[in-house]
């Protein structure tokens, strides 16, 4: 099987020295987890994960199409 | 009561009443200035303070601010704002909550905070503010963190809270104190040039949602800090949802939440399923 293609979107500071959105070319089978990993953010700064607006969890299996969204724990006030 | 009524009516210039026509009133018959203003709002009167709100807050709205209770969770960065507009708008009642004392770390950002204030408790001088700006208002003030065993008696009753907290903890306890009392939620938090904010209704759990994957009590803000805009942003928007739900509108939030970057000038709201 060839590379899925899934949209990446980043939110906040997971954006600094990265980007806002991509597509990105992903080996079929990629969770979230592998996904963050390769996109080299420690795993504490991400806090929500939406693909296609649904809140899942870091052992989501990416499926070709997809939009991933990741935010990290804006917690100041 | 129709003596106070008739009294008002002799004070008032073509619809509408001045701050000080209202206070002589109040003194007058032994009234707080918050139900002398209801009264004259209640026969059509406006205070002048409030015309330029013109078409945007009809009279009736204005009586309903007035006759509202928010409750403002945090009088930090984000609180500062919050107590200020909330108070400018003429929302009758506003509970808060902060142990703090204000330090000199808080100066880049925290509108009630000045030089001269440094040392003392930010609930005090968020009294003394709403006090000068609009003595309508009237305020219950707890010099105390929100959490699992003190603040639910307080807030109970209110039409709208604000989440203005900086612990991810305690917005946790805020939401579901808000979710069981039956109190809609408007949760904003902030960390360097970026800000969210979001909507919780009674029956909803879009904050545990938000920080279902938080490892740590404070986020990416213990790193990025927050300079002065960001707080000023994030709560105005946190007021404009929080007046729109008091005056009975639905908010456009309900589901979402608003991204905020003030670096790239990029405001989206992404739904949360």
């Amino acid at each position: 099987m060839g590379p899925i293609s899934v949209k990446v979107k980043l939110f906040a500071s997971l954006r600094t020295g990265r980007f806002e959105e991509r597509d990105m070319e992903l080996a079929p089978g990629t969770s979230v987890r592998a996904l963050v990993h390769a996109l080299g953010i420690p795993g504490q700064e991400v806090t929500l994960i939406l693909v296609n607006r649904r809140h899942r969890d870091w052992d989501h299996v990416l499926a070709h199409g997809e939009t991933c969204a990741l935010f990290p724990p804006v917690g100041g006030g | 009561m129709s003596t106070l009524r008739d009294f008002l009516a002799r004070a008032t210039r073509e619809g509408r009443i001045s701050g000080r026509e209202l206070r002589t009133t109040a003194e007058h018959f032994g009234f707080s200035l918050r139900d002398t203003e209801e009264v004259a709002l209640e026969l059509g009167i406006m205070p002048e303070r409030y015309l330029r709100n013109a078409d945007s807050i009809s009279m009736e709205a204005q009586l309903r601010l007035l006759q509202s209770t928010v409750a403002v969770v945090g009088c930090g960065g984000l609180g500062g704002y919050l107590v200020e507009e909330l108070a400018r708008l003429g929302v009758g009642t506003l509970v808060l909550f902060d142990p703090d004392v204000f330090e000199e770390h808080n100066l880049n950002r925290q509108l009630l905070s000045d030089a001269a204030t440094i040392g003392t408790p930010k609930i005090y001088a968020a009294t003394r503010r709403i006090a000068a700006v609009n003595p309508a208002v009237q305020v219950r003030a707890h010099r105390a963190s929100f959490s699992k065993s003190f603040g639910r008696n307080e807030i109970r009753g209110a039409q709208a809270a604000a989440d203005a907290l900086d612990s991810i903890p305690a917005r946790l306890e805020l939401a579901a104190a808000c979710g069981d009392l039956g109190i809609p939620l408007v949760h904003g938090s902030i960390a360097g040039w970026y800000g969210q904010v979001a909507v919780q209704y009674p029956g909803e759990k879009i904050i545990e949602t938000i920080f279902s994957g938080a490892q740590a009590d404070r986020g990416v803000e213990a790193r990025a800090g927050n300079p002065a805009f960001t707080p000023a942003v994030t709560a105005s928007l946190q007021a404009a949802e929080i007046c729109g739900m008091l005056l009975g509108r639905e908010s456009a939030l309900r589901g979402k939440m608003l991204c905020i970057d003030l670096e790239r000038m990029d405001f989206q709201s992404v739904e949360i399923g």
